[in-house]
């Protein structure tokens, strides 16, 4: 059945070369953890790929019950801890899915780093990395306010701090990251939300796209 | 190994199992994520509780709309919001109490809400019409009579419950 579905389109639109471009492809000996154990280390890409997918479909699922204001934020999110089935285990997911994403990154940063596999040719992907480091980053720090608690408040308070310590432009860099010069509030709190599910995902895409292009184009680096 | 054919080849064997493993993986996923997005579907429909709406003497032949407030909880949201009925005494002296929403699409109806059919419930948005008993008049867009509600009296005063289905089938009055 499945065959068939499958056969009846690829007849049409010809997908086989477009799925195999994308799944099928040589893995040197040196990174298969079955030849040489130690190339697990190599796992640590792919891994952090697979909690950011968790991290996106649990966020997704999140905004279906989290609203973004400040008289709803905690309640809606209390509401879906305590009386939404899995509720727990969702926003767990997302809770732990963050603190993971970024162990992995480092990881990953780590392998990369010390086999020295950002050397040329891959000069640019390893910016690319540095890239998508900076934005995983800023999805945690931008989606710790959204519990709108205790914690997360004063986290955002001293995030600001710390953009308002910037030479000249710290003070608009406060204004512009808080919606308001003074009150943390009702506007950072759209703000974060905005950019945490809209701007930096997109920004995330599209600079996963390119690593993962330029990582097929160029190849995984060689052997040590 | 045996004289019959292999039946499942390696490439098979792993294809399946990766198949198996990674399914298995996505299942264990998106389960929570799933049965968390359709809760709302799952959860039991609580009934409504009586409440006091007016007192038994204001009620006349003449259907008049009587407010009450309720206490909604709506998830993460609680807030007063107002129901109201169409309530008279039929010439049985029975009293009748019909519920405003219009069985076409939701709107409110109001008894002699348009004076060319000072007798009847009159819907607005698409002109549907209602009998006194509450049947739609035939020809017009509602296609089931107004819900009634369920009622009590006790120690003179109305109380209001569930809407349920109107029974009535000729249109009185």
């Amino acid at each position: 059945m499945l065959q068939k579905i499958y056969d009846w389109i690829d007849d049409r639109v010809d997908i086989t070369p477009l799925w195999r471009d994308i799944a099928d492809h040589e893995v040197p000996e040196h990174v298969n953890p079955a030849h040489h154990f130690s190339a697990f280390v190599y796992c640590f890409g792919g891994l952090t790929f697979f909690v950011t997918v968790i991290q996106i479909l649990s966020g997704m699922f999140l905004t279906m019950y989290y609203v973004p204001d400040i008289e709803n934020a905690w309640r809606s999110v209390y509401y879906l801890q305590t009386e939404v089935a899995h509720g727990q285990i969702v926003r767990g997911m997302h809770h732990w899915g963050a603190s993971v994403v970024i162990v992995m990154l480092f990881l990953h940063t780590l392998r990369v780093f010390f086999q020295g596999a950002y050397k040329k040719p891959r000069e640019l992907n390893w910016m690319v990395g540095v890239l998508l480091f900076f934005v995983m980053l800023a999805l945690g720090l931008t989606g710790y306010l959204l519990p709108w608690d205790n914690k997360a408040y004063f986290a955002t308070v001293v995030t600001l701090e710390i953009a308002e310590g910037v030479p000249f432009i710290g003070e608009m860099a406060k204004t512009l990251l808080n919606g308001d010069p003074s009150i943390v509030g009702a506007q950072t709190l759209a703000r974060f939300f905005a950019i945490h599910v809209f701007f930096l995902p997109a920004a995330l895409f599209v600079l996963m796209a390119i690593h993962f292009i330029m990582i097929r184009k160029q190849g995984i680096s060689g052997p040590l | 190994m045996s004289e019959k054919k292999q039946q499942v080849s390696r490439r098979q064997f792993l294809n399946y199992s990766l198949t198996g493993v990674g399914g298995f993986m996505a299942a264990s996923m998106l389960a929570p994520m799933v049965r968390f997005a359709i809760d709302p579907v799952l959860q039991a429909a609580g009934g409504e509780d009586m409440h006091a709406v007016v007192d038994v003497s204001e009620i006349t032949e003449e259907p008049q709309r009587f407010d009450w407030t309720v206490e909604q909880v709506d998830a993460w949201y609680t807030s007063d919001v107002t129901h109201s009925a169409w309530v008279y005494k039929d010439e049985n002296d029975e009293i009748v109490a019909l519920s405003p929403t219009c069985k076409h699409l939701g709107c409110a109806v109001n008894w002699a809400g348009n004076p060319d059919y000072p007798d009847q419930f009159f819907c607005p948005c698409h002109d549907g019409r209602y009998y006194k008993n509450g049947l739609n008049v035939p020809d017009t867009p509602p296609n089931a009579a107004l819900d009634l509600f369920e009622f009590e009296v006790k120690d003179g005063t109305l109380y209001l419950g569930n809407v349920k289905e109107n029974p009535v089938q000729e249109g009185g009055a």
